[in-house]
């Protein structure tokens, strides 16, 4: 017994003993010495390698941050899933102070539900926007409309979007967006916008993307914004614009008045999370979803 | 009689040519026309009429200005009601030159409208380019790309064969059959032309054997033009795509990436032979072409000589309707055709035929896994992977894609027509060529 | 009236399906089963169905409950493997290896990878060899086929067992190898699926016509046989078997025709594919002459399935227009 133990033990220890020389060696060698603030910097972000501060991933956002930190500037830097609690921490460790950055989220800027844009075809095919984008103007005939196919859904990684099964429109989740931006590049349309999330998630915006001239965008949906004026004429803080035949609420300027939304003939301009109006008008418009 | 075909890949699915005995009819012009300004591959033309005006039939109302671009010629009489965005066939808005159509149709002038047919050719090669570039001929094949821009051999390249194709691979689709049993004559004149334009002395007609009619005919009418020969061809598709018709014909193979010029010839649609006659011989704008309508389920399947700017609808209604259950609706041939989006989208230079599916046919079919059954691999007409193009344009690996040469994809639809697991191979394909072009692109610039 | 649809091209699609893929082999298998029926009576058919019912269940219960995604037992894949499988196992073979064969098929070789069209490896070989590692003896006991066996159907019994050909052959008895026309029909022993060559070439046939198969792999792995037992049987007579033996025995026919040819776990181009049986032929003789065991079939075509990623990464199909040739 001993004669076949002692060799193999031998043998194989020595084999071992001498591997972990050369590892030692190669080791020191090859050594990389970073700094241990960039560690520290990523345990304290979210860990979603989302992309939505512009990095791969939250080590490369964290090495900006601390090459960032040594040329003294990090205020380009943001990590909007961590939001301004994370950011705060992350400048804390650096020896920085982070500014506060009002919080934004997703916003699906088409109300063209299957009720308000009826469906004229049917596409059938691979089940994403992308091809269905690039095929014809969609099932509704909107060129600008949610094809309601989801590539945003699939791309979501904070399980922040569902797809409403009755509307045919994709439901953005206050709670889970953290506003990454992935589903704005996912849609092949940019129907997707980020913007402020207003204060007490109050906003207001023109849920439609139609560029054509009103009587052809009517054609096809009932909500879609017409380029009619109304809402640019009674914004009393001129937040209001329009191009290409559709209006635009630019989300710094406005106040949350609510002027506009009864004005718009289309009810095409949504308002979110305002407590219900006191009966003042009759044809009050509803929004598609919450 | 010795026939030939291309060697790699090819599908063989049911023919249906169930128009081809029905001879070509005239549909009356409609009330309104909508004529696009981008018929062509290329740049858009640019509009020369203004909205009340009056225009005459073969009047030209838009001119291609770029490079590669087309003229557009009002396709009946009449008032420009409007020059406004219409839907086209993939049912985006486009913009269109609309003409409310007069009782009475009047000819530019210099257009000669009769029937006799002239065979002499006085025209240098120069004039015969010109001439072409001003009638707005383009390829009707459909792939409308400018048949003068084709005549414009770049220096030190040297073409010694014109190839006229007349294959009409498609399933369904008979226009250019019957142009070649009608128009024969018109037609091997428009190949003379088209000779002459080249500076060449040989042409090769390419004909499917499932056309022996065309054949005969052609073969019989071509003894008295010189330099002119029938080829006919084994039946397998794609053998109407360019490259692979320079392969049944000559033997040769267009390296990838390259034209046909590189490999000395210059391919035609028959139907484009047919127009350059008109335009050269009787200054006849590409006004007008052969569309076939036709469907398992259309009442009278036919070939209509249609004004470019008619709505689709009404071929239909002159075929006999839209069946009670069809499914699809499509403009070209059920291999490459497009889906119609609506059917207020009007005729344009490339639309070859108007095919209308039922119920059954028209969905597809349920994707399963693949199981690598290699069958993509051997029908692709251009020894390509799809199934491993599909999988790198899936998950976005452009470099790869690259490598395996995306660029080369002809688009025409064999790997998904054979995919048992009825997989969306040509799909994800073109997502791939798109994206993989437009890095090639910004690479080069 | 309805709506129209919208799809990218083409609109047209074969009627040709993974089911009637799996059907169309099924097909072919049958002949060699009706013969293995011949020789081995009721044995035969009742390993068969206890191996496919075992593979089918196998796959319902890991779809159902494990997967918990839609059933995949409709595209009849299973039911091939189990065929296949069971082809490649004695006609005595007890019902519980047999079932503990199935689970090792579907379970590790298939379902594990993600069902069909994922697996790196033909999941029947894998069980297979499975079995015949882990119950050696039951594996190699095969009965010997009695020609009056389809008469009292049933009666067959399993007690007499003999060795197979190759089984001679590896203990050099030359003497009392077969003849040519015994093997060609199966009247040895052996798998139920090895006995036959003409009925497996039969159902070769079909599929070659129904363009299940191409011709690429089989044409290869039995040419690489013929080939490199050719040159061993010219180098020694006296050793070794000449090629047509080689060819009628075992499982060469079998593997060559429904084994290696498995769409899944051979190459897609064609260059691939003759590589790749050329490899399975080179691989079965040198097993068969110095390997260990008596048949290298099933190892043979496993190795090879091992090399298929590679195969389809350097062996790519001939692109058009890449030979410029200007005639």
């Amino acid at each position: 017994m001993t004669n076949i133990i002692v060799p193999a033990v031998v043998s194989l220890g020595s084999i071992g003993l001498g591997a972990a020389v050369i590892l030692y060696f190669v080791a020191q060698k090859f050594k990389v010495i970073e700094d241990p603030r960039i560690d520290e910097v990523e345990e304290n972000l979210p860990g979603a390698n989302c992309g939505g501060c512009g990095y791969a991933g939250c080590r490369a956002f964290a090495e900006t941050l601390v090459k960032g930190a040594d040329q003294g500037d990090i205020s380009a830097l943001n990590c909007p899933a961590g939001g301004n609690e994370t950011m705060a921490n992350v400048a804390k460790i650096l020896g920085m102070v982070a500014e506060a950055k009002d919080p934004q989220i997703a916003v699906l800027r088409c109300s063209g539900s299957r009720a308000n844009a009826p469906q004229k075809v049917r596409y059938d095919g691979p089940q994403t926007c992308q091809f269905a984008h690039a095929l014809s103007s969609g099932e509704s005939g909107c060129p600008n409309g949610c094809l309601g196919l989801g590539d945003c859904v699939v791309t979501c990684l904070f399980d922040a979007m569902y797809m409403d099964e009755e509307t045919g429109l994709p439901v953005i989740i206050e709670d889970k967006c953290v506003a990454c931006g992935a589903c704005v590049k996912a849609c092949p349309r940019v129907i997707i916008e980020l913007r402020d999330k207003g204060k007490k998630s109050k906003r207001i915006y023109v849920s439609c993307m139609n560029t054509e001239k009103g009587a052809l965008s009517r054609k096809n949906c009932t909500v879609s914004c017409i380029g009619c004026g109304k809402c640019v004429k009674v914004c009393p803080h001129d937040a209001i614009t329009m191009e290409n035949n559709i209006a635009y609420i630019d989300d710094v300027k406005c106040k949350l008045c609510r002027k506009c939304v009864p004005e718009c003939p289309t009810a095409a301009i949504l308002e979110l999370n305002f407590p219900p109006r006191k009966e003042k008008t009759e044809g009050e418009p509803t929004p598609a979803e919450a | 009689m010795k026939t030939f075909t291309f060697t790699l890949g090819g599908i063989h699915p049911e023919e249906n040519k169930i128009s081809e005995h029905s001879p070509v009819e005239r549909l009356e012009i409609p009330g309104q026309l909508f004529v696009p300004i981008t018929q062509h591959l290329g740049a858009p033309a640019k509009v020369l009429v203004n909205k009340g005006d009056q225009v005459k039939t073969g009047q030209l109302i838009a001119r291609g200005e770029a490079f590669i671009s087309a003229n557009i010629h009002a396709p009946g009489t009449g008032k420009v009601s409007k020059i406004d965005v219409h839907p086209d066939q993939s049912g985006y808005r486009k913009t269109m030159v609309v003409i409310d159509v007069d009782e009475t149709e009047v000819w530019e002038d210099g257009i000669d409208t009769g029937t006799s047919i002239i065979r002499s050719i006085p025209y240098a090669k120069e004039e015969i380019i010109q001439k072409i570039k001003e009638m707005g001929i383009v390829g009707l094949g459909g792939a409308t790309f400018p048949t003068h821009v084709k005549l414009m051999i770049p220096d030190g390249k040297k073409v010694e064969t014109l190839i006229i194709n007349g294959v009409e691979c498609e399933p369904y689709l008979t226009s250019d059959h019957r142009v070649m049993l009608e128009r024969a004559e018109e037609m091997l004149v428009g190949v003379q032309i088209l000779m002459k334009g080249l500076g060449v002395n040989r042409a090769v007609i390419g004909i499917e054997k499932n056309k022996p009619d065309a054949i005969a005919h052609l073969s019989t009418m071509a003894a008295g033009f010189p330099g002119i020969e029938v080829a006919p061809l084994m039946v397998k598709y794609p053998q109407g795509a360019e490259k692979q018709l320079i392969k049944s014909i000559l033997n040769r193979e267009v390296p990838s990436g390259k034209l046909p010029l590189d490999v000395g010839c210059v391919v035609s649609n028959a139907g484009t032979a047919l127009a350059v006659y008109e335009a050269v011989q009787k200054n006849k704008p590409l006004i007008e072409r052969v569309v076939t309508v036709t469907g398992k389920n259309v009442k009278h399947p036919c070939n209509l000589l249609v004004r470019v700017g008619t709505p689709i609808q009404a071929l239909i209604d002159k075929a006999g309707g839209l069946p009670e259950n069809s499914g699809k609706v499509i403009s070209g041939g059920p291999m490459m055709g497009k889906a119609l989006n609506t059917l207020e989208a009007p005729v344009t230079k490339g639309t070859s035929g108007i095919l209308v599916m039922q119920q059954g046919e028209s969905l597809r079919k349920e994707v399963q896994n693949c199981i690598r059954c290699a069958k993509c691999t051997q029908v692709c007409p251009m020894g390509l992977e799809p199934y491993l193009l599909a999988q790198e344009a899936k998950l976005e690996k452009w470099d790869m894609a690259e490598a395996d040469k995306v660029m080369d994809c002809i688009e025409c639809g064999s790997c998904l027509y054979t995919c048992p697991s009825g997989r969306p191979l040509l799909d994800y394909i073109r997502v791939g060529k798109s994206k993989v072009g437009n890095i090639i692109r910004t690479r080069k610039n | 009236m309805s709506l129209l649809t919208l799809s990218g091209s083409p609109h047209l699609q074969t009627d040709r399906s993974v089911r009637g893929i799996m059907f169309d082999v099924v097909i072919a298998l049958i002949p060699a089963l009706l013969v293995s029926m011949w020789f081995f009576g009721l044995g035969a058919l009742k390993v068969t169905l206890v191996a496919v019912i075992a593979c089918v269940f196998f796959e319902w219960l890991i779809t159902k409950y494990l997967l918990k995604a839609a059933s995949t037992v409709g595209d009849g894949s299973a039911i091939v493997t189990g065929i296949l499988l069971a082809f490649n196992l004695p006609s005595n073979l007890p019902a519980w290896i047999i079932i503990v064969g199935a689970l090792v098929s579907i379970g590790v070789a298939k379902m594990s990878f993600g069902g069909l069209g994922k697996n790196p490896f033909n999941p029947a070989l894998v069980g297979r060899v499975f079995l015949l590692i882990s119950f050696p003896v039951d594996m190699t006991s095969w009965p010997v086929p009695r020609f009056e066996g389809y008469m009292s159907l049933g009666g067959i019994t399993d007690a007499i067992t003999g060795p197979t050909p190759l089984a001679l052959l590896k203990a050099e008895k030359l003497a009392e190898l077969p003849g040519y026309v015994d093997v060609l029909l199966g009247n040895m022993g052996g798998c139920l699926g090895e006995v036959s060559a003409a009925a497996l070439l039969l159902g070769a046939l079909y599929m070659l016509y129904r363009k299940v198969i191409t011709w690429h792999i089989p044409v290869s792995y039995l040419g690489a046989v013929v080939l490199f037992s050719g040159i061993l049987w010219l180098v020694n007579p006296g050793i070794y078997v000449d090629p047509l033996f080689h060819l009628m025995t075992g499982g060469i026919m079998l593997g060559a025709f429904y084994m290696a040819t498995d769409m899944v776990t051979s190459p897609m181009s064609k260059k691939g594919m003759l590589l790749f049986g050329f490899g399975c032929g080179i691989l079965t003789i040198l097993i068969r002459v110095f390997g260990a065991y008596p048949e290298g079939v099933s190892f043979a075509i496993l190795i090879m399935n091992a090399f298929v990623p590679l195969i389809n990464k350097y062996m790519k199909p001939k692109r058009f227009g890449e030979a410029v040739q200007n005639g």
